[in-house]
């Protein structure tokens, strides 16, 4: 035995290969809904990072997923930006769900300015969420997000159309929603993990 | 008592200086009638090449082949003085103005920006920022430190016995004496203020009047010194003015930035904020631009009044070149800072929330960036509003309300939906014409979305989409 090597030491210095990878830091961002949580490989949103959500139709349950994230950051005295939505968010459907309002702007802007307002709001750093709906996204647009999302280490949401899942998306998470027959979050892609092939149910959005 | 004195020995050149974007190029300031034109100030790169104050424009122009000249305008003069007596207003509360020259009583402020050397490096942060050049000295009256000032910059007296000693190798000539006494001083053999202090005070007055001795006093602080406490005034008001025209609005900017940055300095020298001001862009035979810049609270960080003012004025289109620009702010509103918790988990470099919002609404428009809340109001319409003036409902909503609202109910199309609750009878509005009468239903789509609907009271049909359970 010429030379001893502790055991540790070379698996901290990651120079053993041992046949699974290294547990992913948690996510502090829970989704709000369990089931979700354990399908995700982070048990939560991915941090500092955008997450896509694929729609076939507005109104299926976009917010819902949503709501209960903004609900506990505006409590905190969060802020969240809500830029460009498709309909006017109404104050006493959010409330419901637990969100404080004064902590929530609307921006309103052209539909050639969205990803620039996103990505001024996702830069600042005072915001914890930014929530997008933008007409026209290219693959460098998003990537600028993704990027703004980790400088500002803020929570991105970009809505888009079902459509569009066949591009390819820089995002870290993305999901998408399936209203029939019940609603349903099926996870397209994640990073840190292979996507569960198990559509997630959600509860309906008027119980 | 302890005054420092700022002195700024090319007040009226950095005041032209610093409209123009940094150049090597040589400057001078003439003054004089139109046939004895002489140079008043020259530019570090002016006076290398041999030019001086006082030349006649003809010698300077036998010099020099090529400067540029601008004439000396001694209320621009005057106007960069109290801006800047404003600035030292915010680090003390006792501020006078001395020819070329700003004094101010720091005995007090020293507890706060103290002490000496860290209040002076403040000083000169600030001025080196401003753009103009100065000279600073610290003495127990403010006759002293003017002296001193001029003698020695950076010098700082802080005991009266020190202050003679300090005095004495100053030459006559440099001591700010009444005008004639100097020149016969020094013909006396008189050349230091040593000796001059050192001379019986009778006989001084005897031979050159109340004025020197008086002078004398209020030098070593014998004399309390008469001087006229500098006041801000409660409106800003800056103009800037250019020899050129200028065509793009691009090129505005570098003076903007100066002028919203001479008001940064003036408000907080007042400890004020501003909400709203105006920038004015002068045409050579045009009525002028006159371009708005309002806030949602008042403000008072340079970046970020530069910020707003810059946004609103690219969406300009100039119809003419401008020849000048000024900066109106005729209400000033008390500033109240925004509380940030030490705790804060935001990032350290984050930028500010309002200055985000008015970035927004800077590029956006006016009413961009808007808060919702409930209203008392029953009729969904108008039970929320972004408006500030109206009331906040004071009660919880207990009644089942959609996630998004449609601003306008639009007839649902498609095959009749399953119905999931309701009707919910909404019959109000009779007290301002706005009446209506309508059973509100939830109901999924043929796509299984979630809709609020209504329809008229009794039926069920002709159904209206008003919102999503999204």
């Amino acid at each position: 035995m010429g030379q001893l090597v502790a055991l540790n030491t070379l698996i901290d210095t990651r120079q053993v290969w041992q046949g699974r990878a290294a547990p992913l830091p948690g996510s502090n961002e829970s989704t709000g809904w369990p089931a979700l949580d354990v399908a995700l490989p982070t048990g939560g949103w991915p941090e500092h990072a955008m997450t896509e959500i694929l729609l076939p139709v507005d109104g299926v349950g976009e917010l819902q997923l949503v709501l209960p994230t903004l609900a506990r950051m505006t409590q905190a005295a969060r802020q969240v930006m809500v830029i460009s939505p498709p309909y006017l968010p109404c104050v006493a459907g959010w409330e419901a769900r637990g969100v404080v309002m004064s902590h929530v702007d609307i921006v309103q802007a052209a539909a050639r300015d969205v990803l620039w307002a996103a990505e001024q709001c996702l830069r600042s750093g005072s915001c914890a969420a930014v929530l997008a709906w933008p007409q026209q996204a290219d693959d460098r647009a998003l990537r600028r997000l993704q990027v703004a999302a980790d400088t500002g280490k803020a929570l991105a949401f970009v809505f888009r159309d079902v459509r569009h899942a066949v591009q390819a998306s820089p995002a870290s998470l993305r999901l998408e929603l399936e209203s029939q027959p019940a609603p349903r979050v099926r996870i397209r892609k994640c990073r840190g993990g292979n996507p569960p092939a198990q559509a997630v149910p959600l509860a309906a959005g008027w119980s | 008592m302890l005054w420092a004195c700022v002195l700024l020995p090319q007040l009226a050149l950095d005041g032209v200086l610093r409209r123009r974007p940094p150049s090597e190029e040589p400057l001078v300031l003439v003054s004089g009638p139109a046939q004895q034109r002489i140079v008043h100030a020259a530019s570090r790169s002016a006076r290398a090449a041999g030019l001086y104050r006082g030349q006649s424009l003809a010698a300077a122009q036998a010099m020099l082949h090529r400067f540029a000249m601008v004439d000396y305008d001694a209320s621009d003069e005057a106007g960069w003085h109290r801006l800047l007596a404003a600035w030292a207003y915010r680090y003390s509360g006792e501020v006078g103005l001395l020819t070329h020259a700003v004094v101010l009583e720091v005995s007090r402020s020293l507890g706060l920006f103290g002490p000496w050397p860290r209040f002076e490096s403040l000083l000169r942060e600030d001025l080196a920022g401003l753009g103009f050049r100065h000279r600073i000295a610290l003495a127990p009256t403010p006759q002293a430190a003017y002296v001193l000032a001029g003698a020695h910059d950076g010098m700082a007296v802080t005991t009266p016995p020190t202050l003679r000693s300090a005095l004495a190798p100053v030459a006559v000539a440099h001591a700010r004496l009444p005008d004639g006494a100097a020149h016969a001083l020094s013909s006396m053999g008189i050349r230091t203020l040593g000796q001059l202090l050192a001379m019986p005070r009778a006989g001084l007055q005897r031979r050159f009047g109340a004025d020197l001795v008086l002078q004398l006093d209020r030098l070593v602080g014998e004399q309390p010194s008469s001087m006229e406490s500098f006041r801000p005034s409660d409106a800003f008001e800056l103009r800037m003015e250019w020899a050129h025209e200028i065509e793009h609005v691009e090129a505005l900017m570098f003076p903007l930035r100066r002028l919203t940055g001479d008001l940064s300095a003036y408000l907080a020298g007042r400890d004020g904020g501003v909400q709203r001001f105006e920038v004015v862009l002068e045409h050579r035979n045009m009525p002028a631009t006159r371009v708005p810049v309002g806030m949602l609270a008042a403000a008072r960080d340079a970046a970020l009044l530069f910020d707003c003012a810059r946004g609103r004025l690219e969406r300009v289109a100039l119809p003419q070149p401008v020849v000048a620009m000024q900066l109106l702010a005729p209400d000033l509103p008390p500033f109240v800072p925004a509380g940030r918790d030490l705790f804060d988990a935001r990032l350290a470099n984050a930028m500010p929330l309002d200055q985000l919002r008015e970035r927004l609404r800077s590029r956006l428009g006016e009413h961009a960036v808007q808060r919702l809340h409930r209203t008392v109001d029953p009729r969904p319409e108008r039970a929320q509003t972004s408006s500030p003036h109206v009331a906040k409902a004071p009660w919880p909503e207990t009644r089942l309300r959609p996630a998004w609202l449609l601003e306008s109910p639009l007839p649902l199309r498609g095959p009749p939906p399953e119905i999931l609750a309701g009707p919910e009878r909404i019959e109000t509005g009779w007290w301002d014409g706005g009446d209506m009468r309508r059973d509100y239903y939830v109901v999924r789509t043929a796509q299984g979305q979630c809709a609020w609907a209504y329809c008229p009271p009794g039926k069920q049909g002709a159904w209206m989409l008003h919102g999503w359970f999204a």
